[in-house]
């Protein structure tokens, strides 16, 4: 094995893990704030009224990067799972569960503030849409996966299940991103996307996207923190 | 400054929005926080 790749399973020991992590929650904390303050500024005071939704359209900012998030949190934690589960490292598994509390924050955001953005556009705060229910689905299996790993005393099993049922949980991920595609529903289609330009002002768009890499930042560093939390737990 | 409030008519989706998004955040770090504590006391 060569030099570069054992100086990564050094850093898979949780106790080798555990100072690294405290430096990289503090940068993320810190990048997570000014990235905040800068998104927000733009979202409000540089992007232009939408011709057709008025202010309402406002709530993009913040939907938009909650929803990456949470799709995104979901498939950063199976992978964890299945790194614990074919490598039967302790740090993959405190990963995993550390990510799964913030990964439900944020789907829960993304359907929250997609009720308040659908009640004065649609002019209803919920519909059976495949969009939105399949990310309802995913608050659940956030919620199932937490719950799971609560209800097994012995700390290995637990894992073990916990990581197998997060692994079956990721078809949901791909069936949420393509729902617009799939079945004609109400939810809009992808506003952003890699192979055309992007649907609306270029103002707008940049206030998206460094609304997304602050949460970005804030979950690498609130996982990171709690994934401290769980190896001071355990050890 | 009261127009930049009532966000064109729609003040309560905007904020209600905002609002919960943030409050939860926050509530997430304090939760973390006093996690923190109780692990490095014991």
């Amino acid at each position: 094995m060569t030099a570069q790749s054992m100086k990564w399973f050094w850093y898979a020991s949780p106790q080798t893990f555990f100072p690294l992590a405290g430096v990289i929650a503090r940068w993320c904390g810190a990048a997570a704030a000014v990235l905040c303050a800068v998104g927000l500024y733009i979202g409000f005071f540089v992007a232009p009224t939408d011709a057709q939704q008025g202010e309402a359209y406002r709530i993009i900012f913040i939907h938009v990067p909650a929803a990456w998030m949470s799709m995104f949190i979901y498939v950063v934690m199976a992978f964890w799972a299945a790194m614990g589960l074919a490598f039967n490292t302790r740090l993959s598994h405190m990963m995993a569960s550390a990510l799964a509390p913030t990964g439900a924050l944020f789907t829960f955001v993304a359907l929250w503030t997609g009720s308040f953005w659908g009640k004065p556009t649609w002019g209803t705060w919920w519909v059976w849409d495949a969009r939105l229910t399949s990310e309802l689905i995913l608050l659940f299996l956030y919620f199932g996966f937490m719950a799971l790993q609560a209800a097994i005393d012995e700390r290995r099993r637990a894992e073990r299940a916990g990581a197998l049922f997060a692994i079956v949980g990721i078809v949901n991920v791909p069936i949420i991103y393509y729902s617009v595609q799939w079945w004609n529903t109400l939810h809009q289609g992808a506003s952003v996307s890699l192979t055309r330009a992007p649907s609306m002002a270029a103002t707008m768009l940049t206030g998206m996207l460094i609304m997304a890499l602050a949460f970005w930042m804030y979950s690498i560093a609130v996982a990171l923190v709690r994934v401290r939390c769980i190896i001071m737990e355990n050890e | 400054m009261s127009e930049f409030f009532a966000m064109g008519g729609y003040a309560l989706y905007v904020w209600g929005a905002y609002g919960v998004t943030f409050a939860l955040m926050a509530l997430e770090v304090a939760f973390l926080m006093k996690r923190v504590r109780k692990a490095q006391k014991s």
